[in-house]
């Protein structure tokens, strides 16, 4: 019986093909057999975001996705969140409001956060609050968080 | 407020490590990958209390893909001695015994053994072949049990210390304190009101979001190189080449990113596991905890017994206090309660005060430092108290703490006065800003106030800085940055050169590469580190002025540095066109600056909150948050304004909701963060901050560190809002639903 299984998804808007063991969770194969180290590890139990990725439109904490799993998906990770040298408006939403401190959350927020934007290009505070409440943060009291992501909301509108 | 202009510091550049983390790009302790990787596992005990008879660990070796299984019997034996870990001593015998069992296990999660293998899914897997025979012991959990005469020891050899003196006396109290002033008994006769309760407050935990992790190779040329995720590279190595015994200049760390520490992460769990392993394999080793490893194997704050007495005259003046305070340990001692005891009474001037200090191990994991550690407990049980105080004596809360409050000459019980601190300025900010006086209607809403102290360390730092053509500076420092410090200590750098924040380079560098440098604790970055960038920078601008005087053929003296503008008579060059001309000048221009601040200069804090509780079900909703503090400086106020909500967010978890569920028999019922309950976006308001400026006397700018006293004032703020909501006072920590709705129904009979 082979041990490791060959799988084939699009990540960042890439073909990316990949042998894991049917065991490795969708976070190992990105860390550890994609060296895409961007999302982060926290609890891998689903319970601190940090490892939050979007996987054909929804998203998903990664340490509960089986990495065969992901055949034939669609994955944007935090590295595919920035257009080329361009950083999407979150993250310089993120930057001017001094939104991270150790910065470990930020990926999961910030993939979160878009997958918010892209559906809810308008939300109250109760929203963002709401829909960020899977994602801990324990440096910044989220209170920069949120407002980044309002930051970030009134550019993407005023880009329109 | 500081009255001094300056360019740079009081502005909000965007921090240099910036890009890289909101990309992904940075790279954090896990994240480091090195050819021919080893990935770890540790055993840990499942017992809170056990003599260890055996371990067998030939069916974990005999696994395919195992490459290595160590023990403690593979740690070198030598004489104990004391080592400073850089937030206080500790014997050798202890650090080795937390990082591999010996003899005994202490609680549960206390590591015994490690494997390295090929994959962590085999080092896991071998790890639960590993066999180990247990004799049970009796646990001991709580402070209470654990000093009566009939409780299992855990140390045999433990003599508690009392006043300053071993004693013969075999116990888990590993030392009794006291401090003294003035005479507590008079001070009480002279008393109108007088008010005494005890408090409990529960373990808890640090809660930073990245478990631990260090890399490690040890190479043929027998150093020892690490790579990881820590807020003191050097302790790491000081403490890594003592377990190992051997000398520091064989261990090189590397610190990598940090994703949080707030105390956690200063002391050494897994580099020296992670050593042996790579020792006997050749290979790298990775070792990562899983979050129930954090939990149940790495510090948390120790859980307290508290009992405050406290006595004012009618006129509002406090004039007697009293604490009682037992900390637990943890597994080892050196429960915070040394701290505690020295913050319990610090923002007040009282004549006569006598607090005893206890410090008791149990069979829990061994505590560490979180953020202002011991502070927040006393101030839980103090600010309570003055607030009882203050409305038997039918005084605005506030009123009556600014009536009391400690100011530069005053006296704290252990000892020191005070320099010139901003205690009575935090508390004027309180009672001006809006939110003290705003309109609270509603039923079950209560407004709370209260304050408090933390220290901040002074300590070593160490800094250079080199000057490029281009006239940018590159400055390498070593302290690791856990929010945003590189920014805070280039900005000093900054605004000696008369250059913008974003033409210095800061870099965080390893301990082979930057002079010795302390812990990112104690609230020392910003202040010690950035003073030595301060010195630095002054080093530069000496021989800079120099080179100038040189192309001008004059005298250095006459040579003046204005907003990065040299000046000698009518000649001027600005400090980027001087910068290009260092070759022709005599070659590059370093500078160095090092410092060894005794003390730091203390910061004070306060916090108003307004909750609303649910009587049904006693729930506590934070209605309105706000946060003061003294920075001193406020070098980059955004950073500052995080540190205080951080803060505040982190004492409002431990205040409502986070505890160590511990069975009787020592097991942790709620290692998850699923079940360990820390506060989401969504228990939260906005947490609006008021930094007030008292500038420190004793730095070159005023700074004040901010990392730490913000979280001192939270849980009694709650405790005291929680009362003007329902009339009932919750003394022990967390004011859970259970507990607030028990409460009331209690008072409701
Ligand atoms: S690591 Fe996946 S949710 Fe925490
Ligand atoms: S910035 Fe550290 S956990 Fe969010």
């Amino acid at each position: 019986m082979p041990t490791t299984v060959r799988v084939e998804c699009t990540i960042n808007d890439e073909t990316r093909e990949f042998l894991c063991e049917p065991r490795q969770s969708l976070l190992e194969c990105l860390r550890d057999v994609l060296g895409l180290t961007g999302t982060k590890e926290g609890c891998n139990d689903g319970n601190c975001g940090s490892c939050t990725v979007m996987m054909d439109g929804r998203i998903v904490p990664s340490c509960l996705v089986l990495g065969v799993e992901s055949q034939g998906s669609e994955i944007t990770t935090i590295e595919g969140v920035a257009r080329g040298s361009e950083l999407h408006p979150l993250q310089t939403a993120f930057l001017e409001s001094a939104a991270l401190q150790c910065g470990i959350c930020t990926p999961g927020f910030i993939v979160a956060a878009k997958a918010l934007l892209d559906r809810n290009p308008r939300p109250d505070e109760h929203e963002i609050r709401l829909w960020l409440a899977n994602n801990l943060c324990r440096c910044t009291g989220y209170d920069k968080i949120i407002r980044a992501v309002q930051q970030a909301a009134a550019t993407l509108q005023e880009a329109k | 407020m500081s009255t001094q202009e300056y360019a740079v510091l009081g502005t909000r550049p965007v921090r240099h490590d910036g890009a890289d983390k909101v990309t992904g790009r940075a790279i954090y302790g896990a994240d480091i990958h090195l050819a021919g990787l080893l990935q770890g596992a540790i055993l840990r005990s499942p017992h809170a209390h056990a003599r260890i008879v055996r371990i067998d660990t030939r069916r974990a070796e005999a696994l395919p893909g195992v490459k290595a299984v160590v023990t403690a019997a593979d740690l070198a034996v030598s004489q104990d001695r004391i080592v400073d870990l850089g937030e206080g001593d500790t014997p050798l015998s202890y650090l080795r015994g937390n990082v591999l069992a010996s003899g005994k296990v202490l609680y549960k999660g206390h590591a015994v053994a490690a494997v390295a293998a090929a994959s962590l899914h085999v080092a896991e897997e071998a790890a639960s072949l590993i066999d180990v025979e247990y004799e049970p012991l009796p646990c001991v959990l709580t402070t209470l049990d654990a000093m009566r005469e009939d409780a299992p020891i855990l140390h045999d050899g433990l003599r508690t210390t009392e006043f300053g003196e071993k004693t013969g006396r075999v116990s888990n109290v590993a030392e009794h304190f006291r401090h003294e002033l003035g005479d507590v008994s008079a001070g009480f006769a002279e008393a109108d009101v007088v008010v005494e309760h005890e408090f409990r407050t529960a373990t808890v935990h640090q809660g930073y979001i990245e478990p631990h992790t260090a890399t490690v190779l040890w190479n043929n040329d027998g150093r020892i190189l690490v790579w990881c995720s820590t807020q003191g590279a050097f302790v790491v190595r000081d403490v890594t080449a003592c377990i190992l015994d051997v000398p520091v200049s064989r261990v090189k760390v590397t610190p990598l990113e940090i994703g949080g520490g707030f105390g956690g992460k200063i002391p050494v769990y897994l580099e020296p596991v992670a050593a042996l392993l790579s020792k006997k394999s050749g290979r790298p080793v990775k070792i990562t905890m899983t979050r129930r490893d954090v939990f149940e194997g790495t510090g948390p704050t120790p859980g307290s017994v508290i009992r405050v007495k406290m006595g004012a005259r009618k006129d509002g003046r406090i004039v007697a206090a009293q604490a009682w305070m037992a900390y637990e340990a943890g597994a080892y001692p050196g429960a915070m309660v040394g701290p505690g005891a020295m913050c319990v009474f610090a923002a007040y001037d009282i004549a006569n005060v006598v607090v005893d200090g206890f410090d008791v191990v149990v069979n829990k994991p061994s505590t560490a430092a979180y953020r202002a550690p011991g502070a927040t407990n006393a101030a839980f049980a103090t600010e309570s108290v003055v607030d009882e105080l203050a409305e038997k004596l039918g005084l605005d809360p506030l009123e009556f703490r600014l009536k009391n409050a400690a100011r530069e000459g005053t006296r704290r019980a252990d000892g020191p006065k005070y320099p010139r601190i901003g205690c009575v300025e935090v508390i004027e900010a309180m009672k001006n800003h809006p939110h003290y006086s705003a309109p609270l209607e509603g039923p079950n809403r209560g407004r709370g106030v209260a304050i408090g102290f933390w220290f901040n360390a002074g300590l070593p730092s160490s800094c250079t800085l080199s000057v490029n053509a281009d006239g940018s500076v590159n400055l390498v420092e070593g302290s690791t940055d856990i929010g945003g410090t590189r920014t805070s200590v280039a900005m000093q750098a900054a605004e000696v050169l008369g250059i913008g924040a974003e033409d210095v380079r800061p870099e965080v560098a390893d301990t082979d590469s930057v002079g010795f440098t302390a812990v990112t604790g104690g609230s020392r970055v910003t202040f010690a580190t950035g003073w030595a960038a301060y010195e630095a920078a002054q080093d530069v601008v000496r021989q800079m002025k120099e080179r100038a005087a040189k192309l001008w053929e004059t005298d250095a003296a006459s040579v003046t540095l204005d907003h990065g503008v040299f000046r000698s008579g009518d000649r001027s060059m600005t400090f980027r066109d001087l910068a290009a001309r260092l070759g022709e000048t005599g070659g590059p221009v370093t500078g160095r600056g090092a410092v060894n601040p005794r003390s730091a200069g203390g910061s004070f804090s306060g916090c108003i909150a307004d909750v609303q509780v649910d009587p049904e079900t006693g729930k506590v909703d934070v209605l309105r948050f706000t946060a003061v503090q003294d920075a001193g400086k406020a070098i980059h106020p955004a950073y500052v304004e995080g540190q205080m909500q951080g803060g505040s967010a982190q004492g409002i978890g431990w205040a409502l909701n986070e505890e160590y569920h511990m069975s009787p028999d020592g097991a942790m019922q709620n290692a998850s963060l699923l079940d360990y309950r820390m506060p989401t976006a969504l228990d939260l308001p906005m947490i609006d901050t008021v930094i007030v400026e008292v500038p420190n006397p004793i730095h070159p700018f005023g700074v004040r560190g901010v990392g730490e006293a913000n979280i001192v004032p939270p849980p009694a703020t709650l405790a005291n809002a929680i009362y003007h909501a329902t009339g009932v006072r919750l003394r022990s920590l967390p004011m859970n639903p259970p507990a607030v709705a028990e409460a009331i129904w209690s008072k409701e009979g």
